[in-house]
């Protein structure tokens, strides 16, 4: 935040407009196990905006970062309700209404459902990834071309072999000082300030 | 399991008092390889100049490819009838392919769903390759029933859309099941394949060098930055697909059987089909699968990724799903006899199983195609059973040719079920034989070239391995990983995931404290 930044120089000062604003604080942990107990810490601490990034999903992170249930799978119950809802009016209007046909003598009413069933299967199944799929992308925002984390070279590490803890700085406890000394604190290492 | 090591006296050096239970497992990933070798590895395949290889594997495989479009061309430009069906075999090696094709395209979504569902970890160093695999058969098959529709133009009318006759499809009928359950097969696989791919072609993203790449896999990669508050989603999106998945995988092998099993034709209208085309199809997509990795596993030295254990686990499938067709074959004979049903008897006594070698069993005329149905039979039942043994499971060689051998009897199956059957029907005047014409041995023979093609592009652009997955395995992931040798566990009470008193003692990879 803006109000931590003390600004000595009053050559810096005129500076300060076009000076890149503060992200977060991000750091690096040397393991899966150190950066699940940081984690556990940070929540213990009451962080609120920070996130891990790690190259698989650890086991148990949720747990640890004190996150709730993913709400991925609401919108695929949503959407799979919406596909069966869709496949009924798309077999039986068209079957009952609007082209009613008779084939191998079988009646032409709701009766004959198990033979619509399979459709209705796909569709439902269809649907249901689709919203999986997009509700996933949208909840986690993605896509998304670039981020501030990007800027900073290390953090390529993390789709290779290196545990990140990034906190923001929008998270009501965050002050750059201390969450640096925070950070310190649970063992973190290349603790850089990132900007905007 | 044999392959289960359990080890009972770890070196004193390395030995925790506390830890009296140990247990560990052949490791998944051998040689103790830390989570950068992995990236380096998979990545190094898509980083790296073309190897000679794979243009000596591509080409021919490119201009077998050309041949089957032109095959095609050829058939869109002059009619279906180049193709050598006619009365009274109107479904003969079109169908015979597509369901050939389709059958293969299930062992992809079977290894990344049903075995992510069971938690079979070994999945992790396969299902890449597989899912990719299965999205290639999907499209092979897809051309044979489009294009025996004859007006390729008119094939659009399969959807069901508003058109100006105000004709609508009959969703009663198996064939439009059929639209359905492949379209929707389809479309669901190149999303878990995708979703699957999303954090690797980060990794791609983050190591590319040259510009051009960057910005191709940074698109593809949809920004991707690996935060729990993403994998949480990621991983439960990913869940629900694999749950939905495992009955959409079951489903469509079953409604590609029900454009047989609901007609009356004998041999055809039987209720075995589904269950036995499912095991049949996981049959011949496994032996698919080990006939692709096997060659990448040792062009591309990914032994340590796709190690012996892997191989041996899907030979002991390949002999269970064998077996099952197996006996899935002999009680359609048995029930032909029982049910004492002419036709039925006829089809499979008279039209497929009456051979020289069964005269002493059955004395009646040679089948037209007893040769077909015996080469099913051999190929197909007999000779998996040599995974019995423990060394036909480890020699990649036996493995191999008995996986061609699958391969070969798979489409001979499909072969024997479709044209035997409707060759020699209810009416003796209007039998006849069936044989192929150039444009039918072309179309077939150039989709291996376009899956091929497929694949080995796939192999060069694309991570074959699922470089997240497979380090998410590695002992060193699991958050209470103690490198032995280093600061004990204690107080870390923390269950591993495996049970009471089970804790891994696999040697600290390089990325240990």
């Amino acid at each position: 935040m803006s109000d931590t930044l003390t600004v000595t120089n009053p050559a810096a000062a005129s500076a300060v407009a076009e000076a890149p604003r503060t992200f977060g604080i991000a750091a690096e942990f040397s393991s899966a196990a150190d950066l699940y107990h940081a984690a556990e810490k940070c929540r213990d601490h009451g962080f609120r905006i920070w996130d891990v990034h790690t190259p698989f999903p650890i086991h148990g992170m949720d747990e640890a970062m004190g996150l709730g249930n993913s709400k991925v799978s609401l919108i695929a119950l949503a959407a799979a309700c919406t596909g069966t809802v869709l496949a009924l009016m798309l077999e039986f209007i068209p079957s009952i209404w609007l082209y009613p046909l008779v084939v191998h003598g079988k009646p032409l009413d709701f009766f004959t459902v198990p033979a619509f069933f399979p459709v209705i299967f796909e569709f439902t199944v269809l649907c249901c990834a689709f919203g999986c799929v997009f509700g996933m992308l949208a909840l986690n925002r993605l896509p998304r071309w670039n981020h501030p984390l990007f800027n900073w070279e290390r953090f390529a590490k993390f789709s290779d072999d290196g545990f990140f803890l990034s906190i923001e700085a929008d998270d009501p406890k965050f002050q750059e000082t201390r969450t640096k000394e925070f950070l310190e604190g649970i063992g973190a290492e290349n603790i850089t300030l990132i900007y905007e | 399991m044999a392959d289960t090591a359990i080890e009972t006296a770890p070196p004193a050096a390395q030995f925790d008092p506390e830890m009296v239970r140990q247990v560990t497992k052949l490791p998944l990933v051998t040689n103790n390889r830390d989570f950068h070798w992995v990236t380096e590895k998979v990545s190094g395949i898509v980083e790296m100049k073309t190897p000679g290889w794979w243009w000596i594997a591509f080409f021919p495989a490119a201009v077998l490819a050309g041949c089957c479009i032109g095959g095609f061309v050829y058939l869109i430009s002059t009619g279906v009838g180049v193709w050598g069906q006619n009365s009274p075999v109107m479904w003969a090696w079109d169908i015979t392919n597509f369901v050939f094709w389709i059958g293969i395209g299930h062992a992809g979504t079977l290894i990344s769903a049903i075995l992510f569902l069971t938690r079979q970890k070994w999945r992790t160093s396969i299902n890449r390759a597989a899912e990719a695999m299965t999205l290639f058969a999907v499209i092979c098959a897809g051309l044979y029933p489009g294009l025996h529709v004859g007006r390729l133009w008119m094939a659009w009318y399969l959807v069901p859309v508003g058109n100006a006759n105000a004709i609508w499809q009959n969703f009663r009928s198996p064939l439009l099941w059929d639209v359905f359950a492949v379209g929707t097969y389809f479309t669901v696989s190149v999303i878990f394949w995708y979703v699957g791919l999303i954090p690797d072609l980060a990794t791609i993203r983050d190591r590319a060098t040259n510009k051009v790449k960057k910005f191709i896999y940074a698109l593809l990669a949809l920004g991707w930055r690996g935060g729990n508050r993403h994998w949480r989603n990621y991983e439960k999106a990913y869940l629900i697909l694999a749950g939905i998945s495992t009955p959409l995988v079951l489903s469509v092998h079953t409604i590609v059987s029900f454009d047989f099993a609901t007609s009356i034709v004998p041999g055809w209208h039987t209720t075995i089909f589904p269950p036995y085309f499912v095991a049949g199809a996981i049959f011949g997509g496994f032996a698919m699968v080990l006939t692709l990795m096997l060659p990448a596993r040792h062009l591309l030295g990914l032994q340590d990724l796709v190690t012996k254990k892997h191989v041996d686990v899907m030979t002991k499938i390949i002999l269970l799903t064998g077996s099952i067709v197996g006996y899935a074959y002999i009680m359609e004979f048995f029930i032909a006899w029982y049910s004492q049903n002419p036709f039925e008897q006829w089809a499979f006594l008279r039209n497929r199983v009456s051979a020289p070698f069964t005269k002493w069993m059955f004395d009646v005329p040679n089948a037209p195609y007893w040769w077909a149905y015996w080469a099913m039979m051999s190929c197909n039942v007999i000779s998996p059973q040599v995974f019995w043994f423990r060394y036909c499971r480890q020699n990649l060689w036996i493995v191999f040719t008995i996986c061609m051998c699958v391969n070969a009897g798979m489409w001979f199956e499909r072969f024997v079920i479709i044209v035997t059957s409707i060759a020699n029907d209810f009416l003796p005047g209007s039998w006849g034989m069936y044989a192929p014409t150039w444009v039918d041995i072309i179309t077939f023979t150039g989709s291996f070239g376009l899956f091929l093609s497929l694949f080995l592009l796939f192999c060069r652009f694309l991570p074959m391995i699922a470089m997240s997955e497979v380090k998410g395995v590695l002992p060193a992931a699991d958050p209470h990983f103690h490198p032995p040798g280093h600061d004990a566990p204690g107080g870390d009470d923390h269950s591993t995931g495996l049970g009471a008193g089970v804790r891994m003692i696999t040697p600290a990879p390089s990325t240990g404290h």
